[in-house]
């Protein structure tokens, strides 16, 4: 089937050239980062995670969100959803190649990491993160790949496909779910350490997921002649509605717990985020910027008028993408650690080596979903011709 | 020929390397008749030892001076850099500008308000607002950084200590977000350009890793106290505070002490005269 990614047009083949460029322009930085150490970071020693680990956390939502075409489709016999359920598994391949790419460029010691192998520690909730982030990554490229190849030659899928699908579901609850354990089992974190933070991930994650995805949507009208359906682009875009609303709702959850309780230690991390801290307040137009495109989204989506409106919908799930990744993103890593446990405050930024990484890392995610896109509608292209 | 004589060569050193390494054993052993030799095998009979070792900072004999005195030796003796240091372009060229929040300590002073923020209180007596705190790792009962570690390159020790393997550790820094006393330090870059004198008993860190304060279990080791309470001039002591009749307990009985963030029920073993 790999065969099919060999053969493209001229844009094709310019995307794959651009990608790659960002990639060899991304390693290069790292190359120097490997060498020289995570001083080229504008991380500290008060904000020891930054911009790859905002990114990673994130990306596991995003990788989390294409369980939400597997089950309506799996589950209810959702026939609408047939056409992109491929393309939600292979979102969330090339999302979580990218995780685990963050996790990577995000150590101090990268040639060590299997490390996490070689001395398991179930205490660890990084070693659950490792074991189900893995095993999903497993699931969705073999499920993805045995459905489609099944597809193309006019089969039924082999019957182990289907367990493994039932499996796929609460793998996908299951990634952000030990992701967010990952931040709310830290005594002296204030701002993570809530237990809605796992059901604020995952909310945000069934928002962004499926946003993302109503995004490539268009992309793929545009490109190619497969047609995934306005249906099930209406569809998702009711899923991305309750989602972003859920997330909405238990953000503000949290903002009354805290500034009702008015605990200090908890209630820093917000301040700082939303009103700025002791004369700092580098985040605030950034959360506010997320919070707008976040309620802005949520109401055209509630909207009927809004919600179908073919011009307006890309943007609208842009809006609520972007929204999500500031949210979950930079606002989440840098807000729970300033101020540090001493309550000294330290901003941080990330540098301009540490976002050149960054994008090669997006580069990598998109060259491994160009191609499997490509397969995946170049399949369905031939079966339905 | 060259081959042959390089395999005799390794043949000859993995020899003598088994004979030094088990000599001091095998000496230990032949002096201990009741069998218990294996168990305690390489320990020095001079170790400092304890169920579980603790710390009482009296911060009413610590001045400025003290402080600053056992920062210095702190961290000089375990080769922590220092980012003021002026480096020696021949030895390193090339060395870039520092970041001073990327900066690594052990043991550092802190105001009341900052070592001790969950007792802020702005009718605070007024000898607290200029005292120096030190302050360090608290070898948690309950570390959430031993917790958290994925590799167990950080680990508890029988006697309490919390201390690292630097050569396990992948730098993923998961304990320095759960340490809730902003405890740790990660090599951002290497550090040996900012060490003025290397000290040969101790190794010198990567780039990459976490370090923190070992409760200078390399000196225990060796029967000699914490570097720390050598020079404090009596405002550090440490003992076994499973031991009601150690010199600690004795000072935990007689005086009123704090710990930090005690409600996080992280159980620190360092705990402070107030």
């Amino acid at each position: 089937m790999l065969e099919i990614a060999i053969k493209g047009s001229k844009n094709y083949w310019s995307w794959i050239i651009f990608l790659l460029l960002v990639m060899g322009a991304g390693f290069i930085v790292y190359v120097d980062q490997f060498l020289n150490g995570l001083m080229i970071t504008g991380m500290s020693r008060d904000v020891s995670w930054g911009f790859y680990i905002a990114n990673f956390t994130f990306l596991v939502g995003v990788a989390a969100g294409g369980v939400m075409v597997v089950i309506p489709y799996y589950l209810h016999n959702y026939e609408k959803f047939h056409r992109i359920t491929i393309l939600g598994e292979f979102l969330a391949v090339a999302a979580l190649v990218m995780c685990l790419l963050f996790i990577i460029v995000d150590l101090g010691q990268p040639t060590r990491a299997l490390n996490v192998l070689l001395y398991p520690s179930p205490k660890s909730m990084l070693f659950y993160d490792m074991l189900v982030l893995n095993g999903y990554l497993f699931l969705n490229i073999v499920i993805g790949w045995k459905v489609l190849e099944a597809e193309r030659n006019q089969v039924e899928p082999p019957f182990w496909t289907k367990p493994l699908i039932y499996l796929s579901i609460p793998f996908a609850i299951g990634i952000h779910t030990v992701t967010a354990y990952l931040y709310c089992g830290l005594p002296g974190r204030g701002y993570w350490l809530t237990a809605i933070l796992a059901p604020r991930f995952l909310a945000s994650a069934f928002a962004a997921g499926p946003a993302f995805l109503i995004i490539l949507c268009y992309l793929i009208r545009k490109f190619t002649k497969f047609d995934p359906g306005w249906e099930a682009m209406q569809t998702l875009a009711k899923i991305v509605c309750w989602a972003i609303i859920a997330n909405l709702f238990f953000f503000l959850c949290e903002v009354f717990t805290v500034y009702y309780s008015n605990i200090p230690g908890h209630k820093a991390h917000l301040t700082y985020l939303l009103f700025g801290y002791h004369g700092y307040n580098a985040l605030v137009p950034w959360m506010w910027t997320g919070l707008i495109l976040m309620f802005t989204g949520a109401i055209f989506l509630v909207i009927p008028q809004l919600r179908n409106n073919k011009t307006l919908l890309p943007f609208t799930c842009a809006m609520i993408f972007f929204g999500a990744w500031i949210d979950k993103g930079l606002g989440m890593i840098s807000g729970g650690f300033v101020p540090s446990p001493l309550h000294h405050v330290t901003e941080y930024a990330p540098t301009k080596p540490e976002i050149m990484i960054t994008l090669a890392v997006y580069a990598t995610g998109f060259l491994v979903l160009t191609i499997l896109y490509k397969l995946a509608t170049q399949v369905k292209e031939e079966v339905r011709g | 020929m060259m081959k042959k004589s390089r395999r005799s060569f390794l043949k000859v050193a993995g020899i003598a390397a088994i004979g030094l390494g088990a000599s001091p054993a095998m000496n230990f052993a032949s002096s201990d008749s009741d069998g218990t030799a294996l168990a305690v095998k390489g320990k020095n009979e001079q170790a400092l030892t304890a169920h579980r070792w603790g710390m009482v900072i009296d911060t009413n004999k610590i001045t400025e001076e003290i402080a600053g005195k056992i920062t210095e030796v702190c961290h000089k003796t375990h080769n922590v850099p220092d980012f003021k240091h002026d480096v020696d372009p021949e030895k390193f060229p090339k060395t870039r500008p520092v970041n001073h929040k990327q900066e690594i300590k052990w043991i550092w002073e802190e105001e009341f308000h900052y070592a001790f923020p969950e007792k802020e209180d702005e009718y605070l007596a007024e000898k607290f607002h200029d005292l120096p705190f030190l302050v360090t790792c608290n070898h948690c009962k309950n570390a959430p950084c031993v917790q958290a570690c994925p590799t167990q390159a950080t680990f508890k020790r029988e006697d309490g200590i919390v201390i690292m393997d630097f050569h396990r550790c992948i730098g993923c820094r998961f304990c320095m977000a759960a340490c809730p006393y902003g405890s740790r330090s990660f090599n951002f870059r290497d550090p040996r350009p900012f060490i003025a004198e290397t000290h040969p008993d101790f190794p010198t860190r990567s780039k990459g890793v976490v370090e923190k304060c070992n409760l200078c279990a390399e000196q225990l080791a060796k029967g000699e106290l914490p570097h720390c309470v050598q020079v404090s001039e009596g405002a550090i002591v440490v003992g076994d505070l499973e031991d009601p009749e150690s010199d600690i307990r004795i000072l935990l009985k007689e005086h009123y002490t704090i710990r930090r963030n005690q409600s996080l029920g992280t159980e620190p073993s360092v705990y402070y005269i107030v």
